[in-house]
This record gives structure tokens, sequence and C-alpha cells, in this order.
């Protein structure tokens, strides 16, 4: 179980790496945690001519909450957004969900533009983006262009990124006052794959629920509040939600306990987050 | 945005070459070789001897690998050597040598407790425990679990594990059990 | 309401127990060492990262590091392997097959008569996924994975079996041909009058119940280290083995070697095994044969992918077991049906699993009529082998379930029915229906005292409060025996007596030690115990200590094993909780013997008698003249450097060799009893568990496990031992399990798949002792290690179907996962709303992709339905083009015929950066023009192995042609192995690729066809990146 072999850079400037890239295309890979893309290469499922290592170049490392966004660059970790004091307040999902993240010891060097450039259907960082309605700034040698997290997630391990481009910082719009956030998830152990992780927010007169774990990608669906509560409907929409997002089976979980707990979690979840507002 | 660079891009570390990598292994400059894709975990193992770090699954889930790379508990089997090139690795060779050569009250509280048997992955738990408490230095026995929920022992059922760092914690001697916090994480 | 009304917290409910006080354990303080809490000297190697492991010995100059291909397939027929391109590789020294097995190796000895081949490397077939198909050779273990990915095997796959009613099915594909069937042995034994309790019996009960396959996965994987010396025929392995050394013999005869020139050696330290590294054994020889084909040593070091899948595994077990009772719950008679999985080959011990528990299937009861029918079968699953608890997980599954079945259908409370059955104390030693001699207990005695000092009570009280607020709570029991140090004759029971007279009579269980003393004073201990992290060093010093009346620290153990050197048997090794017991005994038997001779040698020298000589406090002197003392080391040095000044006849070395084997165990008899272990321990344990309603995770609330071990030679140890074997047993009741899918494809291959709980999901129980000295050990020990193993499963099952009751019957089987008790819990799945599939333009900012997988089970299926606008006459010319049909097959590089409608394609398929070659046959057959055909397509890579078929409709519409597509996928090897959880959805990504490309090709534009088809950008990047290759 040893990685195949490739050529390695280090590139000093991002200039370089995206230089790099562009040169390397399809047969290119950027790592920077690489807490996902380690394993996959390790077990050869992944086989690139090239490894890009940005973790050590500096312009990736911004992390600044300004004109209403979070901004989160391609070499911060999650061990070091989690331990910003002020997360919870900027962005309270992402505050709440980040100890779901892998564990203590992979947090130290997995990074959130990883996690979503990799799109695994269960992580929490691409279901908290999708959550918020935050953005993904994507950067080639030639330009950088920003896509909002709904529309960047295709389907598992696929994203509308092109071969030449990074994933150079992730936006995660900062909680608005007023606004409240839950999170929660079941997986089978601590730190697992979520089975299914929900994400809500209550925001001017909208209730969002957001779904990891169950369809291909990140999905989420609004409802206006009513009178300032929850629809009373709540439960048929839920369920429509539930199937439509579909689910598969599993060794360890079914499509329909998938669909159970978007049911049951979600409403959860939805109730905290009214409840919760501040 | 800028343009793009007229200049080539930087020669890359060739796949077939081993490079020279040289690490501070437990506050000692060392150097050895390696192919781009070789494991820092095989790297500290088969070329610089530093066998006292286990690899139970190579894919990092496990744990056991656990060093601390510039201070900060990290998967040696999720990292290349050649990214560890100039970078501080301690392992647990080295608990001891920052406590005057004996073993450090974390050390003895996990004998005492008898927190390993086989003791494949106490070495990872150890690093792990080195950097978590240098920034936790009194969890409660649930922040403890859920940080030990990153390596997997079979033989313990973590309960001696838990009293060990509990007893070190609880106690004075918990300030001298561990090197000074070096890491750059946040 | 809170979990401190009946639970302590942890620090505080340790204390009752001396092991909670190691700190206090006074080394230095008088009185015997053996029975007192004392740290491990193993500990400071360990744990200063100086220790020894077998990765970490160094090797020879020249060594090849081998790495090994494997079996995508459950089932294949194996045509061809073609390693050219791998040995064109620089570094690559050899490529090593089934061809190389047959010219110099012979196929493995089979615990049973039948004509069933098992090689170290495969020969004409594979059985499961995973099989060992052929080695690379190479300079480094990087360069031999390399080579891997270019060797190129043929296989025709065969129809998998998959489980144990299909194997039980006669009409199920045959694993061994010669064999004729996979039920491969059927034994039936008759045990008292069962039949006339049943008649007089006031009713009967009947449980059902599986047992899943799952391994204790010790942290540290499978190592081998092997050279061979032509000039001598001779092999010199070094592995972390762990026995049973019965398997060396089967080593020596697969290499074709007498059992003396396999020099078998043992690493310092070993990284765990709790039985699974009895499994090293075929690649022992595999790398044997490597080093004799290649001429150079070998090195191999499993990595974990191999191991989950392949290494070994415990067995799965169907049981039915009808009891016949009275109305009180008292049990007259068991009729009781156990059938084996194997998995696809009977390796050594196997059918052990099976016979480990054959003396105490009745477990701590007292049931004299037994009926039992035993089966064994073989499935295309990875081989079985030792796991902790050895059977007894399966067996007391079954036994203690039936009884808490038993209560409930008589409507009597379960620990009753326990009470009313269990063994009495003045019928020790008790001899079981089945031959058993239950050494020694007061089992209702021990039940009392756990529930008074675990505090049932309070946890009956919490269990209806938390009742009465609606919450799912239950309590659970579970009493067994547990075994220790097997008769090496039980697996013989599987034999009728007819063939155990013609093999001879097989029996016993010796155990090894020796004990020498140096010329200054120290001593050694020398046991081929095979110590897996245990501590036996320390016990054994502990021992040795004790008797010279030394100090821990003058006794040094060596538990290295060579056995070109050192004193073993067949029984030899780490199993069968033998170390208390046998080991530790034979120890002291061999330094009491010892202790004998130097009191004879330095009797004349105290002037009085020998047996008057007394050992304590570092001096040897006598009883009646204590002062009179020499010191020890003098005496030891006397041994050595003045023998011509014995008297005659004394023997004046100072070493000594024990062989104990315990007295009870004898062969079967021809009535086939069989006492299958030297002692039987005791426990009972009892637990409180929660289920959530929400989202069926099962929280244990509370657990008590008391045991009666005998006499207890270190309880911090013992205490290690217990809470060790209580994670595996959580792991084994709620989140391991070796998953396979339908198709045989294997689906826990990473630890993210194989769930081994963390620090998160093993609470500490609540240990109980009570200590009632075997007769039958030197030391009164019996073992501990395995016992939670046996019984922890199964009392929280117990506890879930209390919980469950008046909701749920019949449990699912293990592992109890949220999923399975959350679908015992929810009410019936509200139905799909009509429209559901949310209309474009809503706020549904992402909905799944088309077509919907057909839930229900683990093979990859699906449909779906595309408008296109074309004719159907349209449609079926560019299905029946090759050139467009390349242009629709994802990632296709080139497709040539090979026939009518049949092609050769090389495809590059994956999602995402995963992706994989294929060489791919592809054929289109049923062809019903313009109205239906099946596609179908097969091929493997070095990410493993795929094969679908579509079945295809036409039907033609207003707008033109509506195509329904039906497909079942199945794919296997690595792929499937470590990516189950995103199988579906890549699958359902790919096949939609195909449609999509139909439609477009028919002229359609995509997103106006489906309701929910992919989005065309996702169409354009995937045909961008799937057509961007290497």
């Amino acid at each position: 179980m040893k990685p195949a072999p490739f050529d390695y850079l280090r590139p000093a400037t991002l200039t370089e790496a995206l230089a790099a890239l562009a040169a390397g295309g399809d047969e290119a890979r950027v790592i920077a945690g690489g807490q996902s893309l380690m394993p996959m290469l390790n077990m050869r499922l992944v086989q690139p001519r090239l490894l890009i290592d940005l973790g050590r170049l500096e312009e990736l490392r911004t992390l600044t909450a300004e004109d209403g966004w979070l901004t989160v660059g391609a070499a911060v970790t999650q061990g070091q957004v989690l331990a910003r004091p002020t997360l919870a307040q900027e962005v309270p999902l992402l505050a709440a969900a980040l100890p779901w993240v892998g564990h203590f010891q992979t947090r130290n060097r997995g990074t959130l533009c990883g996690s979503v450039a990799h799109a695994d259907p269960s992580a929490e960082t691409p279901l908290c983006l999708v959550a918020t309605g935050g953005e993904v700034v994507l950067r080639n040698a030639w330009r950088r262009r920003s896509v909002p997290a709904a529309d960047f997630f295709l389907g598992p391990l696929t994203t509308v990124k092109a071969a030449d481009e990074i994933v150079e910082c992730v936006r995660f719009p900062l909680a608005k006052p007023g606004s409240g956030h839950a999170f929660r998830e079941v997986s089978m152990r601590h730190g697992d794959f979520a089975i299914v992780a929900c994400a809500a927010t209550v925001d001017g007169g909208q209730a969002t629920l957001a779904v990891g774990g169950v369809a291909d990608r990140p999905s989420r669906r609004s409802w206006p509040l009513v009178d300032g509560g929850l629809p009373a409907d709540l439960d048929e929409a839920l369920n429509a939600f539930a199937w439509d997002l579909g689910g598969d089976d599993d060794q360890h979980a079914t499509a329909r306990y998938r669909r159970d707990l978007v049911r049951r979690i979600g409403r959860t979840v939805l109730e905290e987050a009214l409840s919760c507002r501040r | 945005m800028p343009p793009l660079s007229s200049s080539p891009p930087p020669a890359p570390l060739a796949a077939e070459a081993r490079h020279p990598v040289t690490i501070v292994l437990n506050g000692r400059r060392r150097s050895g070789h390696a192919h781009p894709r070789l494991l820092l975990s095989d790297f500290l193992r088969h070329e610089l001897g530093a066998h006292g770090t286990h690899v139970g699954c190579e894919h990092g889930v496990c744990g056991a690998c656990t060093v601390r790379i510039d201070g900060v508990a990290s998967r040696a089997c999720l990292t290349l050597a050649v990214q560890a090139d100039g970078r501080r690795i301690d392992t647990v060779e080295g608990l001891a040598d920052g406590n005057g050569g004996r073993m450090t009250a974390l050390q003895e509280a996990f004998r005492r407790h008898h927190a390993l048997q086989c003791g494949f992955c106490t070495a990872g738990i150890l690093m792990s425990l080195s950097d978590y408490l240098d920034r936790n230095p009194k969890p409660t026995e649930e922040e403890l679990r859920d940080m030990l929920s990153g390596h997997l022992c079979r033989c313990t059922g973590y309960a001696g594990i838990v009293r060990a760092v509990m007893d070190v914690t609880g106690g004075t001697a918990a300030s001298q059990a561990h090197q000074p916090a070096e890491a750059d994480h946040v | 309401m809170t979990a401190t009304e009946t639970v302590e917290p942890r620090a505080d409910r340790r204390t009752s127990h001396p092991a909670a006080h190691p700190a206090a354990a006074a080394i230095e303080a008088s009185g015997p060492l053996v029975g007192r809490a004392m740290p491990r000297v193993e500990d400071a190697a360990l744990l200063t990262g100086v220790a020894r492991y077998a990765d970490d010995l160094p090797v020879k100059p020249g060594t090849l590091h081998a790495a090994v291909l494997r079996s995508p397939h459950a089932h294949a027929e194996l045509l061809g392997i073609d390693a050219a391109a791998a040995l064109e590789l620089p570094g690559v020294a050899a490529v090593v097959t089934g061809e190389d097995a047959k010219r110099f190796a012979s196929p493995f000895l089979v615990g049973i008569r039948a004509p069933m081949e098992h090689w170290c490397l495969a020969v004409d077939r594979v059985r499961h996924v995973g099989e060992p198909v052929a080695v690379v050779l190479a300079d480094s273990r990087y360069l031999a994975e390399d080579a891997l990915d270019r060797i190129q095997v043929r296989y025709r796959p065969l129809p998998p079996v998959t489980s144990i009613r299909q194997a039980l099915d006669p009409a199920s594909e045959p694993l061994h041909p010669a064999v004729g069937a996979n039920l491969i042995n059927s034994r039936g034994f008759l045990y008292g009058d069962p039949d006339a309790a049943f008649a007089r019996a006031a009713r009967t009960v009947t449980v059902e119940v599986e047992y899943p396959r799952n391994s204790c996965t010790p942290m540290e994987c499978f190592v081998v280290l092997a050279d061979y010396d032509a000039a001598e025929d001779a092999f010199e392995v070094l592995s972390n083995f762990s026995g049973p050394f019965a398997v060396h013999p089967v080593m020596a005869r697969a290499l074709k070697v007498p059992a003396s020139r396999l020099r078998l050696k043992t690493p310092p330290h070993s990284g765990g095994s709790f039985g699974n590294k009895q499994a090293v054994f075929p690649y022992v020889v595999m790398m044997g044969l490597c080093a004799r084909v290649a001429g150079r040593p070998v090195k191999w070091v499993e990595d974990r992918l191999e191991h989950l899948m392949a290494a070994t595994s415990a067995t799965a077990r169907r049981m039915r077991i009808e009891a016949a009772v009275e109305p009180d719950g008292r049990v007259l008679a068991l009729r009781m049906e156990q059938t084996e999985d194997c998995g696809a080959y009977l390796r050594a011990p196997e059918p052990a699993s099976l016979y480990r528990n054959h003396g105490n299937l009745t477990g701590a009861y007292d049931i004299q009529n037994l009926a039992l029918t035993n089966r064994i079968v073989v499935t295309n699953k990875t081989p079985t082998g030792l796991n902790r608890g050895f059977g007894g997980g399966q067996l007391y599954y079954g036994l203690e379930r039936l009884m808490n079945r038993v209560a409930a259908e008589l409507g009597l409370d379960p620990l009753d029915v326990i009470r009313r059955n269990l063994v009495a104390a003045d019928a020790m030693p008790y001899r079981t229906a089945s031959g058993g001699t239950l050494d020694s207990g007061d089992y209702r005695a021990t039940l009392e005292q756990a529930v008074r000092e675990g505090a049932l009570d309070a946890l009956k009280e919490r269990r209806g409060r938390m009742r009465a607020q609606g919450r799912l709570y239950g309590i659970g029991y579970a009493a067994v025996v547990e075994p220790s140090i097997s008769n090496m004759g039980y697996i013989t029971t599987v034999l009728t007596a007819e063939e155990r007279r013609k093999a001879g009579p097989k029996n016993g269980a010796q155990a090894t030690a020796s004990v020498a003393v140096d010329p200054t004073g120290g001593v050694s201990v020398t046991v081929a115990s095979a110590p897996q992290g245990q501590g036996h060093r320390t016990v054994l010093a502990q021992v040795v200590a004790d008797v010279f009346g030394l100090r821990l620290e003058d006794i040094r153990v060596n538990t290295d094993l060579d056995t070109g050197k050192d004193a073993w048997s067949i029984a030899s090794g780490n199993y069968s909780s033998r170390f208390a017991g046998a080991v530790a005994g034979a120890a002291q038997v061999a330094a009491t013997r010892l202790r004998g001779r130097m009191a004879a040698l330095v009797a004349g020298q105290l002037n009085c008698r020998a047996e008057d000589v007394r050992f304590a406090g570092g001096k040897v002197f006598s009883d009646p003249n204590p002062d009179n003392a020499l010191s020890f080391s003098r005496v030891a040095a006397a041994g050595h450097w003045s023998p011509g000044t014995l008297p005659d006849g004394q023997e004046a070395a100072l070493r000594e060799t024990a062989f104990w084997t315990p007295e009870p165990l004898k062969a079967p008899t021809d009535a086939d009893h069989i006492n299958s272990s030297a002692c039987y321990g005791f426990i009972f344990d009892f637990c409180g568990v929660e289920i959530d309603r929400a989202t069926g995770a099962l929280r244990i609330d509370r657990y008590v496990t008391m045991h009666d071990a005998g006499r207890l030679l270190n309880p911090l140890l013992v205490e290690g031992q217990i809470l060790g074997g209580f994670a595996h047993a959580v792991g084994t009741a709620l989140y391991e399990e070796y998953a396979y899918g339908e198709d045989g494809r294997f689906l826990s291959g990473s630890f993210a798949d194989y769930l081994v709980p963390t620090a998160c999901e093993v609470p500490v129980p609540v240990i109980l002792h009570r200590e009632s000295p075997s007769p039958v050990t030197p030391l009164g020990a019996k073992g501990v290690g395995e016992g939670n193993c046996m019984s922890t499963p199964v009392c929280l099952a117990n506890a879930v179907a209390d919980a469950l009751s008046g909701i749920a019957g019949e449990l699912p089987s293990l592992p109890l996962t949220p999923a399975k008790l959350a679908a015992l819990v929810h009410p019936p799945e509200p139905p799909r709303p009509r429209g559901a599939t949310a209309p474009r333009g809503t706020t549904a900012d992402a909905g799944p992709a088309a077509p919907a997988a057909v839930p229900g089970g683990r093979g990859l299926t699906g449909e779906g339905s595309r408008e296109v606008p074309a004719t159907p006459e349209q449609v079926w010319a560019i299905l029946l083009d090759p050139k467009e049909l390349a242009a629709l097959l994802p990632g296709c590089e080139a497709l040539d015929l090979a026939g009518p409608n049949a092609y050769r394609a090389e495809v590059v398929v994956g999602i995402g950066p995963v992706r994989g070659r294929y060489t791919a046959e592809v054929a289109l057959s049923d062809l019903d023009p313009p109205n239906a055909l099946t596609l179908t397509g097969s091929g493997s890579s070095s990410l493993g192995s795929g094969s679908g078929t579509g079945h295809v409709t036409l039907e033609r519409t207003a707008e033109g042609t509506r195509v329904t597509y039906r497909y079942s996928a199945s794919v296997g090897g690595k792929v499937a192995a470590v990516g189950g959880r995103m199988l579906d959805s890549a699958s359902r990504l790919l096949i939609g690729q195909f449609f999509e490309k139909l439609v477009a090709r028919a002229g359609g534009t995509p997103a106006a066809a489906d309701p929910s088809p992919l989005p065309v950008r996702l169409l354009h990047r995937l045909l961008r990146l799937l057509r961007i290759h290497r």
C-alpha cells in the first residue's frame, strides 16, 4: 500500500504553482493538507504524474472575516479555523460542524478547501458551504472565478473545478444578526463519514435545511417561515425532500434509514435553529 | 490577476530519483534520501532507523504513526518525506530526551495504569497527547476521549489510557510531562 | 434523571478493585508477588520506542520485498497470468505464481477428509476476494507494488456463494468440484435422551440466529522474513506467528521439508494478535516458496487493506436451538443445529471454531440431554481462523438468546431462568452432557454476588423510570463458562470414532517452560508462549521470583521463540487462554524442580536436609537455622564452578525444562465425549442499554461483568484482559462486520469501512471478581482474556430485546447498527409524495441524479428512462453501430470487433480523480430490433473488476422514443472494498452518462427530457475528464 511514482513540486509562489498545474493538466494534482488525497494515493486509487504542494504557500494562508465573508485560504487547516475564537459568532454552523470533521490529528493538517475540492458527499465542510450559501473561489493561471457552492458540487468526487484550477479559498457568509443555526450528524462512530448530516439556518423569514450523506452531493431546501414559525406542513415538506434526496444502501445504513433521519433530524435542527436565533 | 508567468515552471523533484531530505528529529539534525513518493513513516523507520513510530493502516485512520511535525500531531503515513524536509519531527524516541533521559510523567502513568498491552498504538497516542496537552492541559474526560478517537487501540479498551492521562493532568506533574509548545498552530 | 443515579463516576467505580491503584502496589512489600497488581516489565521498551517488532528487525543484505497480487473476484477460474510487463520493470527480481507452488510446495493439510486443495498461491481457481494469485519480489515494496499493476490475469467468473443458506443449497456452484458440494461435513451427536425429555417437557422454545463475520484486527499486521538454504534444504523464517504450533508441521509439510528444517522464530514484541496471527501461516509458506524461487531472502509486510480483505475472520454461524422446558423455565434438553461458514478453504486448525466449545455446549447450565448436528460449509469468503472468543461468541449468542426467549415465552424473569438452570456448586467438578468437566466454581453464588455488588436492583429501578418517560431502555443478562487451555484432541471430534482410531489418539495440551540460573545468580525463563502484548514476561517473573524468593528484577524472561533451539510442542503458542493456567504453571513446575535441585546441592553445606532448605529474600538457608544463610548467587555460582564437589549422583545443571499437560485432557471417547478444555471460568454479565428513538443509536448505560477465573496471578493484567475483551465485544455487537455484497464483493476494506470502536464508543464496565482456584492447573489460574467476547455480544443483544419487547420480535443479526434498530423502532416510511421531485426553478438547489437505485439490496442495480427525440429505429441504429457505441461508452478509447455484436474495448473509467484503465469485453445480445436489447460488459484493472448488464427497451412515443433501462452492476476488488459508500452513486453517474450521450447523439437536449437529468455541464465535464487520460 504505497503510492505510485510521481514528480513532486513545492512551488515558491502561487504563480509557480498555477503555471505547473496548467502545464501538468489533468495529470497533475495539488496537495495541501493531504488528508483526503494521501489515502487515495497510498491505495493507488489516484495516480498523478505530478504532485504540486500548496502547503507552504503563504499566499494561501488567508483567514479573514471582512465585508460579510469569512474567507479561508487553501493552506488553512481545519484545526486553525476551529481554534479561531470568533468562529462561533462568524459562522456558527462551521463552528458546530468542524468538530465532526475527522479527528484532532487529521484536522491539524486537513484543509477546508481540500475537503471542498474532494467533494465527498458525506463531508461536513461542503455541507456547511452549501447550507450557508457560500462560494468557492477557483483560480488558474489566467483568471479567478467564484462559483456559488450550490453549483460547485456535481456528484461524488466530482465538481465544476477544471483540471487547471485550484480552490484558492472558500467563502462563508458571516451570520446575520437574528439568524439561527443548528447542526447535527449521525455517524457510526465519532469522526466517521456522516450517514446523515443536517445543517439548518433560520434567517430573514426563511428556514433552510441542508443535508449531506444522502444524495450524491450536499443539497438544501428552503421554506418561508409562517407567522415566525416553521410551516405547518413541515413533515410533508421534509418527506418530499427526503424522497428527492433518495439515498443509497451501503453496508452500514439503508437508504430508508437515511431518509428517516432527514425527516427526524431535519425537523430537530430546524427547530433548534429557530429557537436559537440571536 | 497576475499574468501567466513567461518563465517555465520550476522543475519538480523527479519521481525516479532519490532526493536529499533533512529533518530535525527529536532535536538532532538527520539526513537521508527519499523518492518523492516515500511516506514519512517509511522514511523515519527504514531510512533513519527510528522504528518507534509504527504503521498500522497507511490510510490515516488508526493513528499509530502519529508524530509531531513542527510541533503539530500529524499522521506520518499521510505525509511525504519530501514534505517534511526542513521540518522538526518529534517521535516517541525523543520524549524521554526532553525529560533528562527518564520517562515522562505521562509515560510513567501509562505504565502504572496498564494503558498499553501490545504497545503498537502507544507511540502515536503519546505523540498526540504531547501536542494536545500542550494546548489543553486539563481536558475533561469527554474532551480527552474525543481526541483519543483519532487512535485505534485493540488491546486496552482505552480505559487505562484515559485513567493515565487524567491521573497526570490532575496532578502537579502535568507541566513537566511535556515539552514546551513550539507548535505553529493557531 | 442522570446517569449517576446508578452508575458511579468512572474514577470512583474503579477504586473498588485493587487494580485501580496499581501505583499502590508496592513491589518491595513482603509476601508473594503472585496475586499482586504489578505494572509490567515489558512497558519501558514499549513506551520509549525501543521495542522491536517484526518489521523493526534488520534484514539480510539483498533481501527482496514482496507484494501480493490478489483476486478481485469472489469466485473465478484462473485462466492465465502474464507477468512479462511486471518483470520488465527495473528492480523486479521475480514473479511467483501457483505454478511455482505446484513445483516446490504442497497443498496444506485439511482437518477433515475431503478432496479439497488449498495452496499458498491460487492454482486453477480463486475462491475469495483477496486470495493471493501472484507475488512480486523487488528491491523495495514500492517497486513491487508498481509491478503488481502490470500483471495481467485472465479470469472466468463463476457464480459466487455468499451465504450459509446458499452454501447449503445443493444447486450452489461447488467451490471445490472434487468435493462436489459446499456442505463439506456434517456430524450428528447424541448425549443423554433428548427425545424422551422433549416428549415429557411442558413446551418447547426455539431460536434461530446467525452470527456475522468479523475479526479482532490487531494493530500490527502480518510480517514474514524468509530465507532458504539450498545446501541444507532448510527454511529459516521470522514471523509474528502466534501459534498454535500444531500448525508448524502443516507449514513444514507444505514446504516439503521435515519440521526440523523449518526453523521458525518469533520477534521480541508483537503488536497484538487475539488469535489472528495464527493466520500468517499460509504466508510463511508463501514467502518460504518465494525465497526458494528467488534464491534470495524475502520480506513481506501485510498492509491493512490486505489484512481486512483476506487475512482471516471469525466464522459466521447459523444456529437453531430448540429447548424442552418445564413451566418454571428449567431446561431439560436441547436440540442444537450449528452450521459454520469457514470461508473458501478449511484452513488449519479449522473446523476448530466449531468444536472448541464441544465440551461446554450447554454453557453454565445443568442440561444432560443434548442432540446436536454440526455442519460445515464453504463460501466465497476469506478463510476463517483463530479469533478471541473462538467459537464462544457464536455458541453463546445462540444459547443465551435461547434462555432469554425461554423467559419471554414463559413470562418469567430472565434472571430466574438462568438461576434455575445453573450448575450447582456441589456438582463440581461437573461432567457436561458432551463430556466436558467444569472444574470449579459456585455459579449461583457468583451470580448473586454480581447482582448485589453490581446493583442490579438500582438498574431495574432506573429502567422503570426511563420507560415511564417513554424511553427505550432494556436490561440484558448472560451467563457463560469460559473454556481455557484447549485439548489438542478436541478437533478430532469432527471425525467419526472409526476415523479417529485410524488416525491415532490426539489429546493433551503440553506447555513448556525452561528456567535457568546463571553463575551470577540471575534467573532466566524461556517459554514458548509467543505473547502478543498480554504481559507474559511480567507474570512469569512474578511466578519464578516467588519460587526462588527473589525480586522481580532478578528474573529475566525471554519470550522470543526459535523452534530450532527452544523447547516447544504442538500445543505451544498464544491461544485458548492457555498462558495463566498452562504456561505460567509450567514455569512454576520448572522453577520448583530447579529449586529442589539447588536445595539438594546446598543441603550439605547448610547441614540440613534438602527439604528443609528455604529460599527467601535472596538468601538460601535452613529452615531450622535461618542465620546460617548463603546468598542465592553463591549457591548459583557453586552449581556452575564446582560441579566436581557435588555429592555422587547429583546433577549440577542449573537448567530445568518442564513439559506440563493437564491431566484431565483425554482423547474423545467412542461416544464422542470430549473434555475440550482443561478449565472453565464462569462469567455472569448484566447491562442496561438505551436505544435512541430518533436515530436507533444504542447507548450502553451500564455494564457489569463478573468473572471467576480461578486464582488471579496479576489483577492489573487480568483487568486489562477483561477491558480489552470487552472492547472487542462492543465492536462485534455494535460496529464490526466483514460485509460482502451478494455478488461476493468485499465491502469492509479500510478502517473507515471496518469500524473498530474508538475511545468514544467503549464505556468502562464494572468488573467484579470471585476466585475459585482451578484444581487442574499448577497455580489454580484459569483463562480470562476471551470471556467477554463470549458473553458481552449476547448480553447486549438481550438488553436490546428487552428494550424492544412489545415492539420487535426477532432481533436483526449483529452488529446492531443504528440503521437496523431504527428499522424496528420507526413506523413504516411515509410514502413518496406524488411528484416529489421538485420542479426546476424552485429553491431546491441540487436534486439527486437519476436514475434511482433500487433499494433493499447490496447489489448495484438501478433503472431509469429518457425521452429521446428520434425514432426507435434511429436509436437502434446508434446502439448497433460500433463507432457510435464507442462514443457512448464512458471513457472508451478503442472498441474493436471481437465477434458478432461483441467487442473488446479499452476504457478509462472512474469518478473524479479515481480512474482505472480497463480492458473490457462488451457484447450486445437478446436483440429485438428496434424494441429491446441487452448490453453487457466486464473488465478488470488494478482497481479491481467490474461488470454490468443493462436491459434497454425502446418505446415509440409522440416525441420520439422512450428509452427505458434496467441495470445491474458488480464491482469487485480494491475499489469496492474501500469505496463502498460511493459505489451506487458512482455507477449511476457513469450509467447516466451513457444515456445522456445517447440522448445527445440522437439529437435531443437532455435538460428538457427528464425531470432531473444530470446537468449538461456535468456531461461536458465528464466527457472531457474521461477522455483525458494517461
